[in-house]
């Protein structure tokens, strides 16, 4: 078991991961090579570069210097959280991991499924956790909107409820090397989501029609926000909330950089991840 | 001071319907994280709040009642007033944003 679980390895996360295993506690940091940071190509107000330096060079530099100071650092997809009474069990792609405290520290996801009716229903058949919700489409027509290994994911946790399950990509491809077949699958760009007083249907571009009745969101990689849906964290204008150790509402998870809200700057991240891991460190250490 | 009651399909009628004061019914599952989170906000505001009844539905055993109130998303709020719904509130929620929008 690990002491600490960090999932995100930018600025946030890597920070985080310094300060607990200066503590020597057991850290594991979990996360894919997609970082908000690569979309900063040159930077030039953040302390001590006497260069810029581009996001995606400071995003593996911080890698290595975890890796340095024998932080695992793992290139995986988290794509669900348990929470299990005294501890946390964390299931990605390929493995499982459990731990007495999680860092939620994903950065913020930008490419949030802008289709015509998914706010609008949500809670009317627009759900954003199979787990919660897959209960009451017991041998229904599902649809999860998604492309990635979350998406797959949700699927797989919805076919125990129904056998009718099908993956609308929304125009994207499915992974080339995904963890299972997927045979109901839909390619075509999303248009909509119509019914009257729950969805019903989804539209395609081409006005393709297809009869559901229930869409599970899971779009790209399951994000700390997606987490924070399905753990049962407060959320405040879609930004975690935390308290001033960090600590969301559930005792053991914490949170640190974009997801939180405020400046999406790396300085804030990287006292948000000092901050997290000094209260993770304290928490568990009694001091 | 009172805790909320255990509702079920043998005493729902008694329990929400018959109702002389408004009832506040909490549609929740073991396996929920946010029922998880609002659970105790639910108990809070039964204590707090005397001039109400307040009932919990857990859907797994009582999938009828789910069924019968369109319940498709958990956890979710419903106030009954003389026997009808009043307001329905979907999803988990703050103790301010639950007194603030269904009462």
């Amino acid at each position: 078991m690990y002491d600490s679980i960090i999932i995100g390895k930018g600025p946030a996360g890597i920070s985080s991961a310094i300060y607990i295993s200066r503590s020597n506690l057991k850290v594991l940091v979990i996360g894919k090579n997609e970082t908000a940071l690569n979309k900063a190509h040159v930077i030039e107000n953040y302390y001590g570069f006497e260069k810029p330096i581009t996001g995606e060079e400071l995003f593996e530099k911080g890698i290595q210097q975890a890796k340095n100071q024998n932080i695992k650092v793992k290139n995986d997809e988290v794509i669900d959280i348990i929470w299990d009474n005294d501890k946390f069990i964390v299931k990605t792609v390929n493995s499982e991991y459990e731990s007495k405290t999680v860092l939620l520290a994903t950065g913020k996801s930008r490419n949030s499924a802008k289709i015509e009716g998914i706010k609008e229903f949500e809670g009317r058949g627009v759900s954003y956790c199979a787990i919660c919700d897959g209960f009451f489409y017991r041998n229904k027509k599902i649809a999860v909107i998604g492309n990635g290994e979350y998406a797959i994911h949700e699927a797989k946790i919805l076919k125990n409820v129904s056998e009718d399950v099908t993956i609308f990509t929304n125009g994207r491809e499915l992974p080339q090397n995904r963890s299972i077949e997927i045979t109901n699958f839909v390619e075509g760009k999303i248009d909509s989501i119509r019914g009257k007083e729950k969805a019903s249907k989804i539209v395609l571009n081409d006005n393709t029609e297809y009869e559901i009745d229930g869409i599970f969101v899971a779009e790209g990689t399951a994000s700390s926000i997606d987490f924070a849906k399905k753990l049962g964290i407060f959320l405040e204008n879609n930004n975690i909330k935390v308290d001033e150790n960090m600590q969301t509402n559930i005792p053991g998870i914490y949170a640190a950089g974009d997801c939180t809200g405020g400046l999406l700057q790396i300085s804030k991240a990287v006292y948000e991840g000092t901050k997290s891991g000094l209260s993770i460190a304290k928490k568990l250490k009694n001091i | 001071m009172s805790n909320p009651i255990e509702i079920t399909r043998e005493n729902f009628d008694e329990v929400v319907l018959k109702s002389e004061v408004p009832v506040l019914v909490d549609f929740w599952a073991p396996w929920c994280g946010p029922c998880r989170t609002m659970g105790p906000i639910v108990d809070e505001i039964a204590e707090e709040t005397p001039s109400i009844v307040v009932g919990k539905i857990n859907v797994d055993d009582e999938q009828e009642l789910a069924v019968k109130y369109d319940v498709t998303a958990i956890p979710t709020l419903i106030l009954f007033k003389s026997g009808a719904i009043r307001n329905t509130l979907v999803g988990l929620h703050t103790k301010q944003d639950i007194l603030n929008e269904i009462f």
